[in-house]
């Protein structure tokens, strides 16, 4: 009835106390010991890691033990070796490098494709489309089975793109819309990045990039990508046309108004985003198991070689997991309302 | 895209590049990614198909490309690998003969309804791509497994993929349901359950190692009680199967969990109040209110679900290594440990194979469940 806006959670809002609103006796009990239950479940397993990464290796191996100071002592011996004296702290470093660069231009990128789409028509010939991917592809068996060097080949097949372009390419009026384009963005993700990632290995290493962290920074970029694009399109559909109207017929340049008028207004959506975006980033554990060794190895890598040929080292393992998963689920703690809404503006529209 | 405006001459350089800039501002904003789709998605995806075709040879300092055609392909269906991939075949009993049938007649049923109702040639076409998919998958789950023969890689991966994500799904709006209730501390239940999803796959699956340690493991006083102290789930198919889903369905419950409960929580509440009064029970209310309106958003979650699952490795690569034998081994380990030992073509065709599959499914997933649950929004 008012016009102010309510704040409160929806959850509150919706079950005033009402009819609706009270559960019966029995009902109650059963759904307070389903979620304790499954608050048990999500909870011991986490548990079992810390009190894990208390424990010296006789205690691990001895037997079970599940509390500390009750049945045995704790030690911080295994924290003091993984942070201090193992090189655990550059992985770490690399990770969050990584993760956070990569996030940040998958979100800058991705926002900037998903605005233009949402707000500008495109229609890009289907015949420059087929004769680019053609002429990429002859590009790639001429250099791989002919021995050609590559330079040469990239050289002719853009004189032959910009001549079919310019003769044959204007006849054919057949082009793909936004949607196509939007379409074929979010498709990349349906690809298992198995297929790409040895072709990426090979560029990779002919551009000496190979265990680096631009090379993990770019991939994971291309990766997540499609869902940025996904995801930030509908916050952006979402604005009121007026306001950007507005603001360009005051002069504004398109890049000034995404900028300073859509982004900001966007900027609960993008916070989903790019936790969504961050976590994936952080957890992504093929494509770093193939383009990084040393230099450039991200956490997940190095907690899943310490399978030693002794047997995995729990004690070491659990304080690499705590340390990795703590950080991420402080953040998200705070921002998980966002990432429900983010998802679910997507889901709804997707 | 190309706009045949002359630039004035009167402005200066300066603003003729920003008013350049501004008109192919579009294209320039979509460029980026454009660019980096076309470098890290297309260009590697016509670079893995020519790989597919060839067989790769190590040479000292340098490698040799030898096109050889659909070899790796046909190695995987009927040659030394197929055992890998398929799985080895017994010969069908009246058993599989008949389920068989029935699936085949479904399938013809299925497209004779499309056929019937109103045909369209794309609609059509794209059902025929499906359900011949679903046959041969068909054909080789009973050839395998109900048979009693071997199972692949491929019929692992797309047990993970149907079954995980079944259950994923199922726990998570059971969950949403109990949340979305009149209860306190609906908040902190909340915060907890979301928790898994954003636990490292790798960190999972050795915490789950590490609990279903028979030895030394949480629950190995359990298991002494009831005197399975020698035995290690770890060493027969099936247990290590469902160890492998059982660590994905408590990492991935989590995503359908957030995602539905604020589904329901969206619905309008006048709707609810008003069925209330009608005189309709929870159960009706579910049924025919709260399961119509977040429907939509239901098919989609299970479609990203559906996605991200055919690329599973993380799981049975850190549990079992793909063991007992190749029991758990999914596509993507598969095509990983046929890089590893340099057999570059064929850990290409199988990731272009694992590429059909999950696109063929996911693709008729959307078109067949997620469009028919938006037509009434």
């Amino acid at each position: 009835m008012t016009a102010m806006p309510d704040d409160r959670p929806l959850m509150r809002r919706l079950f005033e106390p009402r009819s609706l609103d009270t559960l019966a006796p029995v009902p109650k009990i059963a759904t307070y010991g389903l979620l304790f239950a499954w608050s048990l479940i999500v909870l011991f397993p986490l548990y079992w890691v810390l009190v894990t990464s208390l424990k010296i290796q006789i205690e691990v191996d001895a037997g079970p033990y599940y509390i500390p100071f009750v049945d045995f002592t704790p030690s911080l011996d295994a924290w003091n070796f993984m942070l201090f004296q193992n090189n655990t702290l550059w992985p770490y470093v690399n990770s969050v490098i990584v993760a956070l660069t990569s996030t940040l231009l998958a979100l800058l990128i991705g926002a900037l494709a998903a605005y233009a789409l949402v707000r500008i028509r495109f229609q890009v010939k289907l015949a420059a489309i087929l004769s680019f991917i053609v002429l990429l592809a002859a590009v790639i068996v001429a250099v791989a089975a002919f021995a050609v060097p590559w330079q040469a080949a990239v050289a002719v097949a853009i004189a032959l793109f910009l001549l079919t372009l310019s003769t044959i390419g204007r006849r054919f009026k057949a082009a793909l819309g936004n949607n196509d384009i939007e379409f074929w963005m979010i498709s990349n993700r349906i690809m298992p990045p198995i297929v790409a990632v040895l072709p990426i290995y090979v560029m990779f290493q002919h551009l000496k990039l190979l265990d680096t962290q631009i090379a993990l920074i770019s991939t994971y970029t291309a990766v997540n990508l499609p869902i940025v694009v996904w995801l930030t399109r509908d916050f952006f559909a979402g604005i009121p046309l007026d306001l950007e109207e507005s603001a360009e017929i005051d002069g504004a340049s398109k890049f000034r108004v995404f900028f300073t008028i859509a982004l900001p207004l966007v900027r609960s959506g993008l916070a989903a985003t790019f936790m969504l975006v961050l976590i994936l980033a952080w957890n992504e554990y093929l494509l770093a198991l193939f383009l990084s060794n040393a230099n450039a190895q991200t956490m997940p890598v190095l907690v899943s070689a310490q399978n030693t040929t002794r047997g995995p080292q729990w004690w070491y393992m659990s304080v690499l997991i705590v340390i990795m998963i703590v950080p991420v689920i402080v953040i998200a703690g705070f921002l998980q309302k966002h990432i429900a809404r983010g998802l679910l503006v997507g889901a709804v529209k997707g | 895209m190309v706009a045949n405006v002359t630039v004035p001459n009167e402005t200066d350089r300066q603003e003729r590049v920003a008013q350049w800039v501004d008109r192919h501002s579009g294209s320039i904003m979509v460029l980026p990614a454009v660019l980096i789709l076309l470098a890290f998605a297309i260009f590697p995806l016509i670079v893995s198909a020519y790989l597919s075709l060839s067989r790769f040879a190590l040479f000292a300092g340098s490698f040799k490309l030898t096109f050889i055609g659909l070899y790796n392909y046909s190695r995987l269906f009927v040659g030394a690998q197929q055992y890998h991939f398929l799985g080895t075949f017994k010969p069908f009993g009246p058993l599989e003969l008949t389920l068989f049938a029935v699936g085949i007649v479904v399938l013809l049923a299925w497209l004779a309804r499309y056929a019937m109702r109103g045909f369209a040639l794309f609609g059509f076409i794209g059902r025929l791509i499906a359900a011949g998919l679903a046959a041969g998958l068909w054909y080789v789950v009973l050839g395998t497994v109900v048979a009693g023969g071997f199972q692949g890689t491929l019929l692992n991966t797309l047990l993970y993929v149907f079954v995980g994500v079944f259950v994923q799904f199922l726990l998570g709006l059971g969950l949403a349901l109990l949340c979305a209730q009149p209860i306190r501390a609906r908040s902190w239940f909340r915060v907890i359950f979301f928790i898994p999803m954003m636990v490292t796959p790798v960190g999972v699956a050795y915490i789950f190692r590490m609990l279903a340690d028979m030895q030394k493991g949480p629950f190995a006083p359990l298991s002494h009680i009831f005197g399975v102290s020698q035995w290690s789930w770890a060493t027969e198919a099936w247990s290590a199967r469902l160890m492998v889903l059982v660590g994905d369905t408590w990492q991935w419950t989590p995503f359908m969990f957030i995602v539905l409960l604020a589904a329901i929580e969206n619905q309008p509440r006048d709707q609810l109040e008003a069925a209330h009064l009608d005189g309709a029970n929870r159960f009706q209310i579910l049924r025919d209110i709260t399961w119509p309106a977040i429907a939509p958003v239901a098919a989609t979650v299970v479609l990203i679900r559906l996605i991200e699952a055919f690329k599973i490795i993380d799981m049975p690569n850190v549990l079992t290594a793909g063991g007992p034998g190749l029991a758990t081994e999914s596509l993507t380990l598969h095509s990983f440990i046929a890089w590893r030992t340099q057999d570059l073509g064929g850990s290409a065709a199988i990731g272009y194979l694992l590429l059909f599959v999950s696109t063929i499914t996911c693709v008729s997933f959307f078109n067949f469940v997620v469009r028919a649950t938006r037509r009434y929004q």
